[in-house]
């Protein structure tokens, strides 16, 4: 199965759900390398939890995810989820990186350490050579002037800014995105939001964004998902969606939130 | 120089203290070991460390300091073992103390905040370095203050091991006490004594957690 | 030793109703300790929190001092000194002493705990009432105060069981001094009671840690 056509991102069936509540109810999605994806919808539908899941942070019960042509999650005949072997599926996650709503800086470490220290310890960059990188990517989020600083001197924008570059250093091929606005003080909201457009347009990363910001899904992605209650309901065009949408509860969604 | 009553018993006395401190010395590594150990054994994916570090801890909390000693210092000889009061002390101090530090231990570690476990998985650390480099760090700062009063505690027990005959500062407080007869001031003297180690155990632990802390923010420990 | 087992059964068995029956002793320590230090311990709470500053600051030294000396030679100077004085208890009561005075020291942290865990809007309704500062801690703080600290002096009452070997120390006939001076140096063999007293403590030990836990739930499921 390792033909060129095969999306960079397949995902098949996938189903996830803690104890009776289902929250992912068989998602179907394709996505192809470099593609900028806004993903939104009412709290509570699954679009975080889907992060979660390609992240590894929580395991499916049924369905199957491939990334690159190599199953992250295999699936039996009965279509129930398998995880590959230990160090292919290690292998095959750090090829992902996620930032996260509530930063999860390492509050132990400088700014400069929380970037450097998986490249070194993961990955084996020499120290000098992932500290000069570091920098490089603290530069290209604005705060090379922070490297020696803690997370607790930082203000909420800045230790986002931090875990973007953080996540980069690991030179991700997907990147999530998960509501990393939602903890900010209204004003800084834009910086980073402007930030993560930048880094679309670069063309180097597959990025999922799940956010809240109607007016950044619109203007800056490739592409919209509209989640409800555990499915897509909705997948197009930022322009279709939020000038035609074909569901009404899409468009009572997006009422509802562009009213305030 | 011949000092005056009372301090004319601190000489004497002060020849025990110093035992005593080498058997709170000896006792505060071997404990901090075994909490780490046994700690961390009872977080670990495999059933037989988990179950092993839970009985160590159950059996060594379950029961009283003083019958550890005893039976380490009975029985152990029934098995052909050698045994001398102050390797004993020290490892019956040891485990007793270590049982109690390794709740300290997991609870600490379990209560960094689960946004770090994510992080670390997010950056591709394995289980052993999330646990080293990301969790621990961050608990050692919260283990400090229930770790002081446990060591406290060692320095207290500590005592108990004159009932096995080593000489420390109890000990010879009550040999003393023989020849002199003099047991108010004696006595007087040794609850200053060791009233004024634990002041120091618990200002020395104080003073670690203000430079441990330092600089970074505990927002990952709720 | 060789050539003897190791564990004799026969003997076990033969020492195990001496060794219960020093076991009353030492629950009886136990639980009239703990009335002792539920009592003190709630006295040394109210001088801790005393307005006039010389009390409070006796109240901490006091309990700072008493928790960072070894039980054992509180023991002893309540055995040796006290009858110096002319003060003669029995042994027994001299080490009830000595535990209950040991444990207020504690108790009156856990006192403290509570008392402050009472919200201070009960101080101020009390005040809007007219209460006197005497009748509002003892009717209206204090019987909020202690169920939230049930377990906690639950664990300490199992400490103090812990520490009721140390009587031995002062020759009170209890579990540990039965089985090594009453028997062990009797009969030189001390891997029976030793262990079985041993036994007796784990067992104590992990009933009481259940019940304690199963309150601990009870009190959650109540706030």
């Amino acid at each position: 199965m390792n033909n060129t056509a095969e999306p960079f991102i397949q995902i098949r069936n996938l189903h996830k759900s803690y104890g009776d509540l289902k929250v992912l109810r068989g998602i179907n999605l394709d996505i192809p390398l470099g593609e900028m994806v806004s993903v939104i919808g009412p709290s509570g539908s699954g679009k975080s939890t889907l992060l979660r899941v390609l992240m590894t942070l929580e395991r499916p019960e049924r369905g199957g995810v491939r990334v690159g042509g190599e199953a992250l999650y295999d699936v039996n005949a009965e279509g129930g989820t398998v995880l590959p072997p230990p160090d292919r599926f290690r292998a095959l996650r750090n090829r992902i990186g996620m930032v996260f709503q509530h930063f999860n800086l390492f509050p132990h470490m400088s700014v400069l350490r929380n970037v450097t220290e998986a490249p070194v310890h993961v990955l084996g960059v020499p120290r000098e050579k992932a500290k000069a990188e570091g920098l490089r990517y603290l530069d290209e989020v604005g705060l090379a002037d922070k490297a020696d600083a803690y997370p607790a001197q930082l203000s909420g924008g800045q230790k986002q800014r931090v875990a973007i570059a953080r996540a980069l250093a690991m030179h991700p091929e997907i990147m999530l995105f998960d509501e990393i606005t939602s903890a900010l003080d209204p004003e800084l909201v834009g910086g980073i939001l402007d930030l993560l457009a930048r880094l679309g347009k670069k063309r180097e990363m597959t990025m999922l964004i799940v956010t809240h910001h109607m007016r950044f899904a619109e203007q800056s992605s490739d592409r919209v998902l509209f989640f409800d209650d555990g499915v897509i309901l909705e997948d197009g065009k930022p322009g279709d969606i939020f000038t035609q949408p074909e569901h009404e509860r899409t468009r009572n969604f997006l009422r509802s939130v562009l009213e305030i | 120089m011949a000092l005056s009553p009372p301090f004319d018993l601190v000489p004497p006395l002060y020849q025990g203290l110093l035992i005593t401190l080498q058997l709170t010395a000896g006792g505060i590594v071997l404990a901090t070991a075994l909490a780490f150990l046994a700690g961390l054994g009872k977080l670990s994916h495999h059933r037989p460390v988990r179950w092993l570090s839970a009985t160590y801890v159950e059996i060594f909390r379950g029961t009283s300091a003083l019958v550890q000693l005893f039976w380490f210092y009975f029985v152990l000889p029934h098995f052909g073992v050698h045994v001398e009061a102050m390797p004993v002390g020290i490892l019956v101090l040891g485990l007793n103390a270590g049982a109690y530090g390794a709740e300290v231990v997991r609870g600490s570690v379990n209560a960094v905040a689960k946004g770090q476990r994510e992080a670390a998985v997010s950056l591709g650390f394995s289980p052993r370095q999330t646990l080293w480099r990301i969790l621990v760090p961050q608990a050692v700062v919260s283990m400090l203050p229930p770790m002081s009063n446990i060591y406290i505690e060692l320095l207290k027990n500590s005592a108990l091991v004159s009932l096995v005959t080593l000489s420390e500062l109890t000990f010879t407080a009550m040999t003393l006490r023989a020849d002199t007869l003099r047991t108010g001031a004696i006595f007087s003297i040794v609850l200053l004594m060791y009233f004024g180690c634990s002041q120091v155990i618990s200002l020395g632990m104080r003073g670690l957690e203000a430079r441990l802390s330092r600089g970074r923010d505990l927002g990952g420990i709720r | 030793m060789d050539g003897e087992t190791l564990w004799d059964w026969g003997y076990a068995l033969e020492v195990l109703p001496q060794l219960l029956q020093a076991m009353r002793i030492t629950l009886m320590a136990t639980v009239c300790g703990m009335g002792l230090a539920l009592v003190g311990g709630l006295f040394l709470a109210i001088l801790r929190r005393s307005r006039i500053p010389a009390l409070s600051r006796a109240g901490f030294w006091i309990i700072e001092f008493i928790r960072g000396t070894p039980l054992l030679i509180q023991l002893y100077f309540y055995f040796y000194v006290l009858p110096d004085f002319g003060i003669r208890f029995s042994p027994f009561a001299t080490g009830l002493f000595g535990l209950g005075l040991h444990y207020s020291a504690y108790m009156a942290e856990v006192y403290r705990a509570g008392i402050d865990s009472v919200p201070k809007g009960q101080w101020e309704a009390a005040v809007a009432l007219n209460f006197s500062r005497r009748r509002t801690f003892f009717t209206l703080i204090l019987p909020q105060a202690v169920p939230p600290v049930i377990p906690a002096a639950g664990n300490y009452l199992v400490a103090m069981f812990k520490d009721t070997p140390l009587l031995s120390a002062i020759t009170v006939a209890e579990l540990l001094y039965t089985a090594k001076d009453d028997i062990g140096s009797q009969t030189f063999r001390y891997i029976e009671p030793m262990t079985l007293v041993g036994v007796l403590f784990l067992a104590v030990s992990l009933i009481s840690a259940r019940g304690i836990r199963g309150l601990e739930r009870k009190m959650e499921l109540k706030t």
